[in-house]
């Protein structure tokens, strides 16, 4: 029987009524009182050097405020990048400045350079075609192999390569790991590209930004997933502003996917020339903006070695990754292909050694960062994808040999300095099987066979680290933030309640499910429990959402200073029942005291703290109001086996997803509804990724794929209806949740999944086709076909 | 500038505007009807559907001066009269039809219209008809099934409640 109410509940949304009534509130609903309107103008070359920029002929247009290029901003300082990481040799990355406008030179389609400030749009676009910028072509560095080689154009000047850093992990296990390697039975080596993608959160960033001159304070709103995380980056890094001068919100948000983490230049800009021009700045990306402005994603390109004995026993595992890092180190790009990648290598085996060499590297394209899942979908990918290479090369069963290396002790640690604290890998697995009839698969390709179509079955396990991330460990690992998460709940006279949360709801729900564990703990209606989210006036210092961190660290803050709001009103009720504090529980809502029948009501014991009339005053203050950072012990470790069937026509190569499952564990499940509803979102994403979508550049560093005519996205006749579950629970055990955490699972899980099923369906057919790299076009398929 | 009069959610409104203002800009900058969204710059995601007498029109495809004499309906309009959510609404949530709820008016939109054209679309159908309507949250799942279940259909049963 389902629950109707608290943790476990499918608890309809709250928040659908306003969104599916056209009364959501998103950054660009946001007018302010005599706003102008900011239009970029973007290099259209990938590389040069800006010779002039005139503005005179723009700046006598009609409507103009100002216009704005690189010497207005002398003195402000660059959007910063907030993880530094430390190579293999102890050196500190390279790390250029990325200023808000393009300084002299010009380092990728879409680098900002002057900005007109208008009264309207269209004439801010007017005036911005009477700008002339004259700028002389540079050779762009694109390929990333040659742009380490010695003599290679460099993307930054002042820098000595175009090399960010060259990392590996764990050093220590290098030599190991090639000695290993040399001496095993057998090696499975592929080499492997992780396609560049683009988030493509529906809604477009935006940022308004006004300044009170009466007060100095400056408010920003954008479409953030860490409102506060943008306050203190661009505060203290950009424009040296005190947080205390400095609101930002970012009020309903239209999807973020990871693209809305990062302190972007529009932001820095908006609050900036909101003061210089003393009235409100707006500035709306346009889509054909946002593939040339927001940041990217993924583009690894890897060797994989796999080392093992007689018997598929995993021996030693060893890579290579060159992973772009764009022009610019974007937030968090640094730590992606490393402290987000490195460290998953172990996947869900028993591999005892590991060694991952990693050389981020400057080209000049748009800046690429976390994207779903975020270096775990480029880990799992290519450890996912060399075991199935393996097994066929050994001759195993692809399902058996992942069984016979499967970690099955736990607390486990990896030799890539990770400790898993709970799974059932097998459990997963046998869910899987189980759910896609997989026992029926050959029954049905014989099916497929008669109509002249070729069907496969593909498989990946996945393990993830969520949750992120304990902040003394991070900071060891080169993070210029600690990643706890806040909440300060705020209990009403009457007893409703207000909770500010740090997390940031962009899609996730949870103004529903936050609510839904307060009212579990209390045993109050959820309705009497309100989300507060997204703005740094509101919400104590919280470091927003992303990395499946939300309910895992964010919850687990709301349910310390709940625990605190507990603690007190039980002595509050101790008082007015004349018990002893030990004697009271709360349950259902009500105070009892143990073995008796005195009982006060929730509702009494909130109004006594607030109307303090008999009250232990002496003892303790009035009110009912608790705050709760809360830091997390560990990663989260949510892991799972994903399975997908797909058909190809032979005649095309043309690649149909006829079934999708995914059998997840996330230890214990909130809100399965909207669980789910992740999963669905991620897998989306992950097949898009493994079947349509491709960030693509040309030999000149022309973005391609700059539109949706252009950028596949995944459409609802793309893919299959999904099966999930969420059924096998192994609950996390540092957290008071017992929660590990459902966002990114999809997205990581499926591309080897998908990718494994259109091999094996050419292999059934028998052609000698290993791996196609993503994503699955028909012309790509129909090629590894026909090679 | 043109001058426009067209109903917009029943109501007659009359605005000047550019040649190149779109009726898209024109529901939300002037009539501030933020609703419909803008998602794109190349018609293809879908948020910004609306009804122009009574056929689902991209409105970022449309000039506003085009629109003059229309029937328009918008998101805003879609409830019932006494402000209740109507069968598709309803049907959205019930389902879990949408997560940032930023494509939702224009699925909302498209749905209903495919619904008028079609009341019990197959789950084939209703794929095919959303393929100008983008949703990079939902994988399309539970906005299939909330039109199944809108049309009085029963649900596709893969996926537990």
């Amino acid at each position: 029987m389902p629950k109707d109410g608290g943790i476990g509940a499918s608890s309809k949304r709250r928040e659908d009524l306003r969104f599916l009534t056209g009364k959501g509130k998103y950054t660009d609903d946001i007018n302010l009182q005599g706003q102008a309107y900011a239009y970029f103008i973007r290099s259209d070359v990938a590389h040069g050097t800006i010779n002039s920029i005139d503005t005179s002929a723009a700046e006598k247009m009609p409507g103009v405020e100002q216009i704005f290029t690189a010497k207005d901003f002398e003195g402000v300082g660059g959007v910063p990048c907030g993880w530094q990481v430390t190579d293999r040799h102890g050196e500190v990355m390279q790390e250029p400045k990325h200023p808000v406008l393009a300084e002299g030179k010009v380092r990728h389609v879409g680098d900002p350079i002057a900005v007109v400030v208008a009264d309207s749009l269209a004439e801010a676009r007017d005036a911005a075609e009477a700008v002339e910028i004259d700028i002389t072509e540079l050779e762009p560095v694109l390929n990333m192999k040659d742009a380490l080689k010695d003599g290679a154009t460099k993307v930054h000047d002042d820098l000595t390569s175009n090399l960010c850093y060259d990392w590996g992990f764990v050093e220590e296990n290098r030599e190991a790991v090639d000695e290993a390697i040399k001496g095993a039975h057998h090696v499975t080596t592929l080499e492997l590209k992780n396609n560049r993608l683009v988030a493509n959160p529906m809604e477009p960033r935006v940022a308004v930004a006004e300044f009170d001159s009466s007060t100095e304070e400056y408010t920003l709103y954008t479409t953030s997933q860490n409102p506060h995380v943008i306050r203190l980056l661009m505060g203290a890094f950009v424009l040296g502003i005190p947080e205390h001068r400095l609101r930002v919100v970012a009020p309903d948000v239209g999807g973020g996917f990871g693209a809305k983490i990062y302190h972007y230049a529009e932001e820095a800009f908006c609050t900036f020339a909101a003061k210089q021009v003393g009235r409100p700045v707006k500035w709306t990306s346009s889509r054909s903006e946002a593939f040339m402005s927001d940041a990217h994603g993924r583009d690894h390109v890897t060797k994989i070695e796999l080392a093992m004995d007689k018997d598929g026993h995993f021996l030693a595992l060893r890579t290579d990754t060159h992973a772009n890092m764009g022009a610019y180190l974007s937030t968090f790009a640094p730590s992606i292909p490393t402290w987000l990648h490195g460290t998953l290598m172990a996947g869900n085996y028993k591999t005892p050694l590991i060694y991952v060499n990693v050389k981020a590297v400057f080209t000049n394209t748009v800046p690429v960062d976390a994207y779903r899942g975020a270096g775990r979908p480029e880990a799992t990918f290519q450890l996912e994808r060399v075991v199935d290479k393996a097994a066929r090369e050994m001759g195993i069963d692809p399902i058996e040999i992942r069984r016979r290396n499967f970690i099955t002790e736990f607390p486990y640690a990896t030799p890539v300095a990770v400790e898993y604290d709970t799974g059932d890998y097998h459990a997963t697995m046998d869910k899987l099987l189980e759910m896609s009839d997989h026992a029926g698969f050959d029954k049905r390709a014989e099916e497929s066979k008669k109509n002249g179509k070729l069907r496969g079955f593909g498989i990946a396990h996945y393990i993830e680290a969520c949750g992120i991330a304990p902040s003394n460990l991070v900071g060891q690992l080169g993070a210029r933030a600690g990643l706890y998460e806040s909440a300060t709940v705020r209990v009403n006279a009457t007893g409703s309640i207000s909770v500010m949360t740090g997390s940031h709801s962009h899609g996730q729900g949870h103004e529903t499910s936050f609510a839904q564990v307060v009212a579990d703990m209390i045993g109050i209606d959820e309705q009497q429990i309100d989300i507060v989210h997204g703005d740094t006036s509101k919400t104590p210092m919280g470091m927003g959402t992303y990395g499946s961190r939300s309910i895992a660290v964010g919850g687990s803050a709301m349910v310390r200073a709940t625990e605190k709001i507990i603690a007190k009103a039980k002595k509050i009720a101790a008082h007015l029942m004349e018990a002893s504090e030990g004697d009271i529980e709360l349950k259902d809502g009500a105070f009892t005291v143990a073995g008796t029948d005195k009982s006060v009501a929730w509702g009494d014991v909130t109004l006594a703290a607030y109307v303090p009339h008999n009250y232990p005053l002496e003892e303790i203050e009035p009110g009912l109001e608790e705050t709760a950072f809360y830091d997390p012990a560990n990663f989260t470790y949510p892991s799972g086996a994903y399975g997908c069937e797909v058909e190809v026509d032979p005649e095309t190569g043309k690649v149909t997803v006829l079934g999708f499952s995914a059998a997840d564990d996330f230890g214990n499940i909130i809100n399965p509804m909207i669980v789910e509803g992740q999963v669905h979102g991620g897998l989306a994403q992950g097949i898009g990724q493994a079947l349509v979508e491709n960030c693509a550049y040309d030999e000149n560093g022309q973005l391609l794929s700059g539109s949706y005519m252009d950028y596949t996205m995944p459409r609802a006749d793309d893919l299959p209806m999904f099966n999930v579950d969420h059924s096998s629970i192994t609950p996390c055990t540092h957290n008071p949740l017992g929660v590990k955490g459902c966002g990114e699972a999809g997205a990581i899980g499926s591309p080897p999944a998908l990718v494994s099923a259109v091999v094996d369906a050419l292999q059934r057919a028998g052609h000698d086709v290993t791996h196609i790299d993503m994503p699955l076009t028909p012309d790509r398929v129909w090629a590894a076909m026909n090679s | 500038m043109t001058k426009v009069t067209l109903t917009v959610n029943g109501k007659t409104v009359s605005k000047s505007v550019e040649g190149r203002t779109l009726l898209s800009n024109l529901l939300r900058d002037d009539l501030h009807l933020t609703g419909t969204h803008v998602g794109c710059d190349t018609s293809q995601c879908g948020a910004c559907v609306v009804h122009v007498n009574g056929e689902a029109v991209k409105s970022c495809t449309m000039f506003a001066a085009e629109a003059d004499g229309a029937e328009v309906k918008t998101i805003e309009g879609m409830a019932n009269a006494d402000g209740s959510l109507s069968t598709i609404q309803a049907a959205f949530q019930e389902h879990h039809g949408l997560q940032c709820g930023f494509c939702t008016p224009g699925m909302v939109m498209s749905a209903a219209a495919l619904l008028k054209d079609n009341p019990k679309p197959s789950e084939a159908e209703i794929r095919e008809y959303l393929e100008g309507n983008l949703c990079r949250c939902t994988g399309y799942h539970n906005i299939v099934k909330s039109i199944m279940a809108a049309s009085g259909q029963s649900v596709p049963a893969v996926a537990a409640e």
